[in-house]
């Protein structure tokens, strides 16, 4: 029962296909898992729009929408309905053809995520020999529609917002793939649904999920501040920030193209959480030996949705980084902690089983954060805080 | 240690956000217009005119002075005094306004009408629940909609209605002490115990 | 396979074709880009999937960016006042056949040279990491070499620009 349960999706589609000729089978199979996938993850973000807007408001001691559906529960419809029915202004000096392709390369790109991500068991879409590498593929490819959007508007502020992205992105990206490239490094495989079967085992009651690991914890560390920055999510949102470039790159879209922008981004987000999910959280296995008659897809979606829920949580407390202090953090924090965490976890591996892997690595890699922290820190010295009054 | 005040930041929102399903001081949202918050006292929003009594055209305070007119900054006040006169609330008689045109679209509630008046008779409201969708007519407030009685201002404004109500009580007793007075000057032997008994 | 190998050889050779003929820079590496995709798809096309996406990851991901930054911040976005095309486009002509026939006669004596099978041979990423470690790992130090003097070099740059705008 607890197995076909798991196995639900997979026997629906198996099902649905058996209607067709047998020579198209496998196709339609495909097919109908990138139906699945276009329907889910945009329900997911309509859902994530309403409880980001509600969360944030609880943690800034207020309700959020409640006016529009049973505690605000349509909002997304709403807005939906705000998005489509609003005119599409195209400024007369922008560069048409680009400015149309910049949100379909974005949204494309991201769609094309979610194919190589394990969404429980034998449900990843594509199980490619190297999945990761072709996550980070799409990934990079978002940087280029996020150029041609500020570049085709002809607005400064667009063209700095886009510069500015990028040059975000381009940063957190290495700090992205050398933290996966450690988990890459102990799992022996760049396949995802791969690097899940070697997380999926319980010594006790307990898993063998990477983020319980000393290197595995600093490395998913680095992923998280990475992935926000990648997906431009506050506090990492300059290129965006209403206050400072009014929207950045998307600036001169309105309408659809700015919820296919706005769709772009969320979608990233849920992809990326679904790989950290992935990488780091064992993703379909369950937390504890004992849960496992729960299906696999339920604990991946809880995973996400719990990343998510930090991705709110970080956005709620959080003020923006500046251009400088962003780019100071990537180069001089990030990446030179995540070549260390590789050369740990290369550590951890011929140290073989037993204590002393741990000891000496958690060591290393919490010395490591204070220095590097405390050298963060020094240029800032900021004292005791004095106001003048105007008398 | 790097990342510490992220740490106690994330505990801040996080009580935040806990607190706001139980406690009321981690969620002060009015859910306006269910509920409402009563306004402070001395909150103020656009003049009123007071009259008192039952009858506001006989209680009107308001003697077509014009100072409120002349003084108000916008010019939104609009007065056409009458031609004859009405006794006012010690008995003297007073014009009134035959026509008193207040256009609250321009009123900017700077609450110099009320400084000058010098007859207590126009004094701020705190009503803004005001919105209509005719623009020009449904914005100027006549004298008959302007005109709020006593008791009224002493709800909305209890203090300010005390010692208004005190100052012209202290006006009506001199003015009567004085035309006691006046009387028992004039006729000093025959109304001599008719003063007596008027005192 | 043959209409796809057509179609994704069409989509590059458009790219590239498109890259020279425009006269809008931009527009020029943004075609570029495409035949970049063209040509990663073509590798995924012979399943080197580590390649092809290697390719994208690269190519579309930061040889494109850098070459759109450095468009636009050397002024190449402003549209030229004289003509695109040199005047000694003969000699460039002459030059650029000599090359291509150098290089096809390369590649047609290479199809003799390796054995013809009728299945590719499957690559997994596994033996792409042991050959890189194996039997190419000097090409491997010394492209490590170059980044590094190439980073190295970058941070320099960056630094005498502080230095000399302080």
């Amino acid at each position: 029962m607890a197995a076909n349960l798991d196995r639900v999706f997979i026997l629906l589609r198996d099902w649905l296909i058996g209607f067709l000729p047998a020579a198209i089978r496998p196709a339609a199979g495909v097919v109908l898992g990138v139906i699945a996938i276009v329907c889910v993850f945009p329900g997911l973000f309509a859902l994530t729009t309403v409880f980001e807007r509600k969360g944030l408001g609880r943690m800034q001691n207020r309700i959020g929408p409640n006016r529009v559906g049973p505690f605000g529960l349509f909002q997304p419809v709403a807005d939906g309905i705000k998005a489509l029915i609003k005119e599409d202004i195209v400024p007369v000096t922008a560069d048409a053809v680009v400015h149309f392709l910049a949100p379909l390369t974005l949204v494309i790109a991201v769609f094309m995520e979610f194919a190589v991500l394990p969404m429980g068991r034998n449900m990843a879409l594509v199980d490619m020999g190297s999945g990761l590498l072709f996550f980070f593929a799409m990934s990079a490819s978002t940087e280029l529609s996020v150029f041609m959007a500020g570049w085709s508007s002809r607005n400064k502020y667009s063209m700095l917002g886009a510069m500015r992205a990028i040059a975000q992105m381009i940063s957190y990206e290495i700090v992205l793939v050398l933290s996966s490239v450690t988990v890459v490094m102990i799992a022996g495989s760049l396949s995802l649904p791969k690097i899940v079967d070697a997380q999926n085992h319980y010594t006790g009651v307990f898993p063998h999920w990477y983020i319980f690991t000393p290197w595995g914890f600093a490395a998913c560390l680095m992923f998280a501040v990475a992935a926000t920055a990648e997906t431009n999510r506050s506090p990492f949102d300059l290129p965006e920030g209403e206050s400072e470039l009014v929207a950045g790159y998307h600036t001169e879209y309105s309408g659809f193209k700015f919820a296919l922008f706005f769709l772009g981004e969320y979608l990233a987000m849920f992809s990326v959480s679904g790989l950290g999910a992935t990488l780091f959280l064992g993703g379909w296995s369950a937390p504890f030996s004992f849960l496992a008659f729960i299906p696999s897809w339920f604990w991946f979606f809880s995973k996400v949705m719990l990343s998510i829920f930090v991705f709110i949580w970080v956005r709620g407390t959080l003020p923006r980084l500046r251009q400088d202090q962003l780019m100071n953090f990537a180069w001089k924090f990030a990446l030179p902690f995540t070549l260390l965490d590789l050369l740990v976890t290369a550590l951890w591996h011929f140290l073989g089983a037993g204590w002393q892997r741990w000891v000496f690595c958690t060591v290393i890699l919490v010395a490591a954060y204070v220095l590097m922290g405390l050298g963060q820190e020094r240029h800032k010295r900021i004292g005791h805080r004095t106001y003048r009054y105007a008398d | 240690m790097l990342g510490e005040g992220i740490l106690k930041g994330m505990a801040e929102t996080a009580r935040n956000f806990a607190g706001s399903f139980v406690s009321a001081e981690r969620l002060t949202t009015v859910q306006y217009p269910e509920q409402r918050i009563p306004p402070a006292e001395d909150a103020r929003v656009f003049p009123f005119l007071v009259y008192d009594g039952a009858d506001w055209l006989a209680g009107l305070r308001c003697v077509a002075c014009q100072i409120c007119e002349k003084e108000c900054p916008p010019k939104c006040i609009y007065i056409e005094k009458s031609k004859d006169k009405k006794p006012d609330f010690v008995g003297k008689p007073q014009f009134y306004p035959a026509r008193f045109d207040i256009d609250v679209s321009v009123c900017m509630s700077c609450q110099i009408c009320v400084e000058v008046c010098p007859f207590e008779a126009i004094k701020m409201d705190n009503e803004f629940e005001l919105a209509t969708d005719d623009r020009f007519g449904g914005l100027l407030y006549d004298c008959e909609k302007l005109a709020k009685s006593n008791e009224y201002y002493h709800c909305i404004h209890p203090t300010e209605a005390k010692e208004v109500d005190a100052k012209l009580a202290d006006e009506k007793a001199k003015h009567e002490a004085k035309a006691a007075a006046q009387a028992a000057t004039a006729k000093p032997v025959a109304s001599a115990p008719r003063a007596e008994g008027g005192a | 396979m043959n209409a796809v190998f057509y179609l994704l050889a069409a989509i590059t050779i458009a790219g590239g074709l498109a890259a020279i003929l425009l006269k809008h820079l931009i527009h020029a590496a943004l075609a570029v880009t495409v035949a970049f995709g063209g040509i990663a798809l073509l590798f995924l096309q012979l399943d080197a999937q580590f390649v092809g996406f290697a390719q994208f990851l690269v190519y579309i991901g930061a040889v494109a960016i850098l070459i759109v930054f450095a468009i636009l911040l050397t002024h190449g976005a402003e549209l030229p006042r004289e003509g695109v095309f040199s005047k000694s486009w003969i000699t460039a002509l002459i030059i650029a056949a000599g090359v291509f026939a150098v290089t096809g006669w390369a590649v047609l004596q290479s199809v003799d040279a390796v054995p013809q099978r009728n299945t590719v041979p499957a690559v997994s990423v596994h033996d792409i990491g042991n050959a890189l470690v194996g039997r190419y790992v000097l090409p491997l130090e010394i492209v490590g070499l170059l980044l590094t003097a190439a980073t190295i070099g970058a941070v320099i740059v960056a630094m005498l620009e502080k230095e000399r705008s302080r």
